[in-house]
């Protein structure tokens, strides 16, 4: 029983690594159809990392052992978050090595590592990246907890496959809280993931990026290993909104069997198809922020989280 | 034998643990033989820090074995007033951080002081214990008057090592304001003292926890101790002492003010909040939460736009003070609400990252002196590149820079994650709006922890990373032996606590028990601790660190199997200018730009913008604290325009004396009659 779960758990891990840049090749693809380009193949992101890794790397004569270190760390992050979050069974052995408010500190890790290594070659571009990215960082972790205090209040739990089964085990509570929170975390999520209308990850427009700036100075197999990182944190957010917002199809703790798990693997496919679209269009229908308008974007994410705390607690659901 | 030689050892704690501070008071007398020589130094400094490894492991022992107290009278002091000692749970829990951050440095004080830096080595030798041995005795005292003794000796002491470079005058104006502040906090806790006697006039802590007090006069008790100790340890609006005096003590010394010091206070506050007066009342609890957070916040804003190094981790003490008595505030509030096991779990926060932020911020402060001692540079805008010229350094202080910075795996986060796990629970509170107020106290905290992260990137990353901004940077040598070993233990206690929650929580657990009767599960299993219940929330160090590890080991293996393993080494891209130097880097005050742009209205800013037209342009920057401003200089002001009142008395003619004399007596003579 346990050798199943174990299993499990390392299939849904292979399976995160590998649908990743897929899901980040579906949004490229949604977004070009919806701005009348001609869409790059949805596995361009494979591609793209074997070319890189076939590439030399090239680093600068200054770079200490924590640049080069800091690729792997952050593709080793990465993939334990994909272990933790329960995107397709809740019986999960690693599940319990952190709840939700532990997964932002996991993710805090990987931006501090990524920061870092930003100012190690100590040029203009990667130091100012790196304090740009902190900053998105302090401004949009309130609003993410204040989310996850909302999921606590509904069903007594921070830890995520908790969550989901306690939501599965209720399915007809709707709570007019969970509305604002699901906002607020789309809000964060598009922060956090370098995407617009905070940060324009197709732009290499000096003054304006944010994660490309940091990673400027990788190459080669270092800067593959930062990007597949990057597809993993977005496609890690994605599944931490499914399993928050809308936990359908993901097999319960005491559900086995190969018709659930196959279902569920249909579910969160149909749900990243889904939500790539989603974002595509809210990329397509915004403009990148000024980067000093960017606190008052996430405070909006804030206070609309903690407005639906309020609700929740006027209202006295439960 | 060794079981029987444990329970004598246990039975006997209090003993042993006052022949270990009578040690320390030898060790420091002995350097005074031989107060030039360094190689005392060398002998006694690592005598001190075996003497604190043993008061940690009697301490870890005596929380473990369970007893409830050890007391002893001393017949010393004024006549029909001996000390009262007594080591109970909390006590030991306290010199435990005590013991164990004061080991690591101590061995690094042994490699650090050098001859001609101020005070002679062996008068430093004298101060630094006669500092360690009033804390112990703060920690054990159980009276009032020994308490009050061992505070004084505590701030004597701690002020002689601040000024040790009194040749300098910021240092000696520090010297004086951490003086002052420390004197005033020191007689407020005196007439908290005065109140908590409550008429019975004994001033043994016995005494005091058996005396009844109306509420308005436990509350005034309160009120005091907040003041004292929040004096002490830095509360807003008392805090302008830190920044001013860590810059100016040698960092060893810095050290034990912020990791050690600090924690006194923290124990004052919980000695007589929960020990001496039972928390009483909601409204307490809500007082210490708010001033905490404000506190945690306050210093973190302040802590990211400093370009002093020590005066960056200055800041960053006050805003790990607020975390603490953030957590003292809502254990407050959830005992008084009968919520005993939350309670239990948020004092078990503060605990934990009592313990914690003694472990990474001595860390740091000694890394800041290596640094120093490197260089002769406290400016974050001289630095820059020492990873490279101090491979030592730069890695503990990596592991310190991450741990305060509050990331899983280590020890910062745990407590962190501990404190917001208690306020999940503050809708429970049965008080209206206070159950909707207290919440966004969680997204404080976890702003206040963000912008630490903020600040430790720019801390590390503008000392140790990018290229050297000075040239005789070149020449910066890393850490001796001594050192290593101190910061290397620190460290490791940084990681162990990360990994192993456990080591910590089962000793805070012991003084939860013993101050509110509760105490959280500490564990399911070595692999993960769950304070509450497995399915509310669970944390695994562990299995994060070898997660991480184990991936970052297969992902290495693989990209060296499937892909080839060629560099180039290259110059930097420069964006096709090539006339980039290192003074072109992101600055400490760069990174400071956005704070000071978002949370503007918390400074005083005076800048100065260069016109376009200058040929040779010139920025500057002034940052105050508006505080300092608002609260210290009226009160100056007013003192000074009091001591002229006064004056006018002083006209400095013995005659005039005498008629004050004689207009005295009748005036009592009146009275009296």
């Amino acid at each position: 029983m346990r050798g199943i779960t174990f299993i499990r758990q390392f299939g849904e891990v292979i399976l995160a690594i590998a649908i990743a840049p897929l899901f980040a090749g579906w949004i490229a693809q949604c977004r070009a159809w919806m701005q009348s380009r001609s869409a790059p193949l949805v596995t361009q992101p494979y591609r793209m990392l074997r070319k890189l890794f076939s590439k030399d790397a090239a680093l600068a004569e200054t770079a200490s052992p924590l640049f080069r270190i800091t690729p792997y760390v952050l593709f080793g992050t990465m993939v334990l978050a994909a272990a933790i979050i329960p995107s397709l069974a809740t019986d999960l052995p690693f599940a319990r090595a952190a709840d939700a408010i532990a997964l932002i500190g996991l993710f805090a890790t990987a931006r501090v590592f990524l920061s870092l290594a930003a100012m190690d070659i100590g040029t203009g571009f990667g130091s100012m990246g790196a304090r740009r990215e902190m900053m998105i960082g302090f401004l949009a972790e309130p609003a993410l907890l204040m989310v996850l205090f909302n999921a606590s209040l509904l069903y007594g739990s921070t830890a995520l496959p908790s969550l989901v089964d306690g939501y599965r085990a209720h399915p007809t509570i709707i709570d007019p809280s969970v509305i604002f929170a699901a906002v607020a975390f789309v809000m964060v999520l598009l922060a956090e993931n370098a995407r617009i209308p905070i940060d324009n990850p197709a732009t290499h427009l000096e003054l304006t990026m944010i994660h490309e700036a940091m990673l400027l100075e990788y190459s080669a197999r270092h800067l593959a290993l930062v990007e597949w990182a990057s597809y993993l944190k977005l496609f890690n957010y994605a599944c931490i909104g499914f399993a928050l917002f809308v936990p359908w199809g993901i097999a319960i703790h005491g559900s086995d069997g190969g018709g659930v798990l196959a279902l569920s693997i249909v579910a969160l496919l149909g749900k990243l198809v889904v939500a790539g679209s989603a974002l595509a269009l809210i990329e397509t229908l915004s403009a990148k922020l000024r980067i000093f308008r960017a606190p008052e974007f996430l405070a909006m994410a804030f206070l609309l989280a903690v407005l639906g705390l309020l609700v929740h607690l006027l209202l006295g659901v439960r | 034998m060794i079981s029987a030689l444990a329970s004598t050892v246990v039975q006997h704690d209090l003993r042993w643990l006052l022949l270990l501070i009578c040690a320390w008071g030898g060790i420091g007398l002995a350097g005074m033989l031989r107060q030039r020589s360094l190689l005392v130094v060398r002998v006694l400094f690592p005598l001190g820090s075996l003497t604190c490894l043993l008061v940690a492991i009697l301490a870890g022992v005596f929380l473990a074995s369970g007893q409830a107290s050890q007391a002893m009278v001393l017949p010393l002091g004024l006549p029909d007033l001996p000390f009262h000692l007594r080591l109970d749970a909390l006590s030991a829990f306290f010199l435990l951080i005590l013991g164990v951050a004061g080991a690591g440095i101590s061995i690094f004080s042994a490699g650090y002081f050098r001859v001609g830096e101020g005070t002679s080595p062996g008068l430093m030798g004298l101060q630094y214990h006669l500092f360690l041995a009033s804390m112990a005795v703060v920690l054990l005292a159980d009276d009032a008057y020994l308490f009050m003794v061992a505070w004084e000796t505590m701030a004597l002491s701690s002020y002689f090592l601040v000024t040790s470079q009194h040749r300098i005058p910021e240092i000696r104006r520090a010297g004086f304001l951490y003086l002052l502040i420390a004197h005033v906090g020191a007689i407020c806790i005196l007439l908290c003292f005065g109140v908590l006697q409550g008429g019975s006039w004994l001033f043994i802590f016995d005494a005091m926890r058996s005396a009844t007090l109306t509420p308005l006069l436990a509350s005034t008790a309160f009120l005091l101790a907040l003041l004292g100790f929040g004096a002490k340890a830095g509360l807003v609006p008392m805090h302008v002492w830190l920044p001013e005096a860590h810059p100016a003590a040698p960092s060893p010394v810095s050290a034990m003010m912020s990791g050690l010091m600090l924690k006194t206070a923290v124990y004052g506050m919980l000695r007589v909040s929960f020990d001496l007066l039972h928390v009483r009342f909601w409204q307490w609890g809500v007082l210490l939460l708010a001033l905490g957070l404000f506190s945690a916040l306050y210093g973190a804003i302040f802590a990211a736009v400093q370009t002093d190094m020590k005066r960056l981790l200055a800041y960053s003490s006050i805003e790990n003070v607020g975390i603490i008595f953030a957590g003292i505030g809502l254990s407050i509030l959830f005992e008084t609400c009968n919520l005993h096991l939350f309670a239990a779990l948020a004092l078990c926060a503060a605990l934990v990252h009592s313990l914690n932020h003694a472990l990474f911020k001595s860390l740091l402060f000694l890394t800041t002196g290596s640094v120093l001692h490197a260089t002769k540079q406290r400016n974050l805008g001289k630095l820059g590149g020492l990873i490279r010229r101090m491979p030592w350094v730069a890695s503990m202080a990596l592991v310190g820079t991450l741990a305060i910075a509050g990331l899983p795996p280590l020890n910062g986060f745990v407590s962190e994650w501990l404190l917001l796990q208690s306020f999940l629970f503050t809708p429970e509170i049965p008080h209206e709006f206070v159950n909707m107020f207290v919440p966004l106290g969680a997204a404080v905290l976890a702003l206040t922890a963000a912008l630490a992260a903020y600040v430790m990137v720019k801390f590390y990353g503008v000392v140790f990373l990018g290229q050297p901004r000075e040239a005789s940077l070149a020449d910066a040598h890393d850490a001796n032996l001594l050192e290593r070993l101190g910061l290397v233990w620190l460290a490791l206690g940084c990681i162990l606590i990360g990994v192993m929650p456990q080591l910590a929580l089962r000793p805070a657990s012991a003084v939860t028990r013993k101050l509110l009767g509760q105490s959280i599960l500490p564990t399911g299993s070595i692999w993960w601790i769950a304070p509450i219940a497995p399915k509310q929330a669970s944390y695994s160090g562990l299995i994060m660190l070898l997660g991480i590890v184990g991936v970052v080991g297969i992902t290495f293996l693989l990209v060296r199997l499937l892909a080839h393993g060629r560099t180039r080494r290259v110059a930097t891209w420069d964006c096709g200018y090539p006339y980039q130097n290192a003074r072109m880097q992101d600055t400490a005050e760069g990174f400071g730009q956005p704070i000071r742009h978002m949370f503007g209205t918390f400074f005083r800013m005076e800048r100065d913008l260069p016109a376009p037209e200058e040929s040779s342009p010139h920025y500057r920057i002034r940052i105050e604290d508006r505080l300092w401003h608002a609260i210290y200089q009226p009160i100056a002001r007013a003192v000074q325009w009091l001591a002229d009142v006064v004056g006018v008395l002083q006209g400095g003619s013995l005659s005039i004396y005498l008629l004050y004399s004689f207009l005295t007596l009748i005036v009592l003579l009146v009275f009296v009659l």
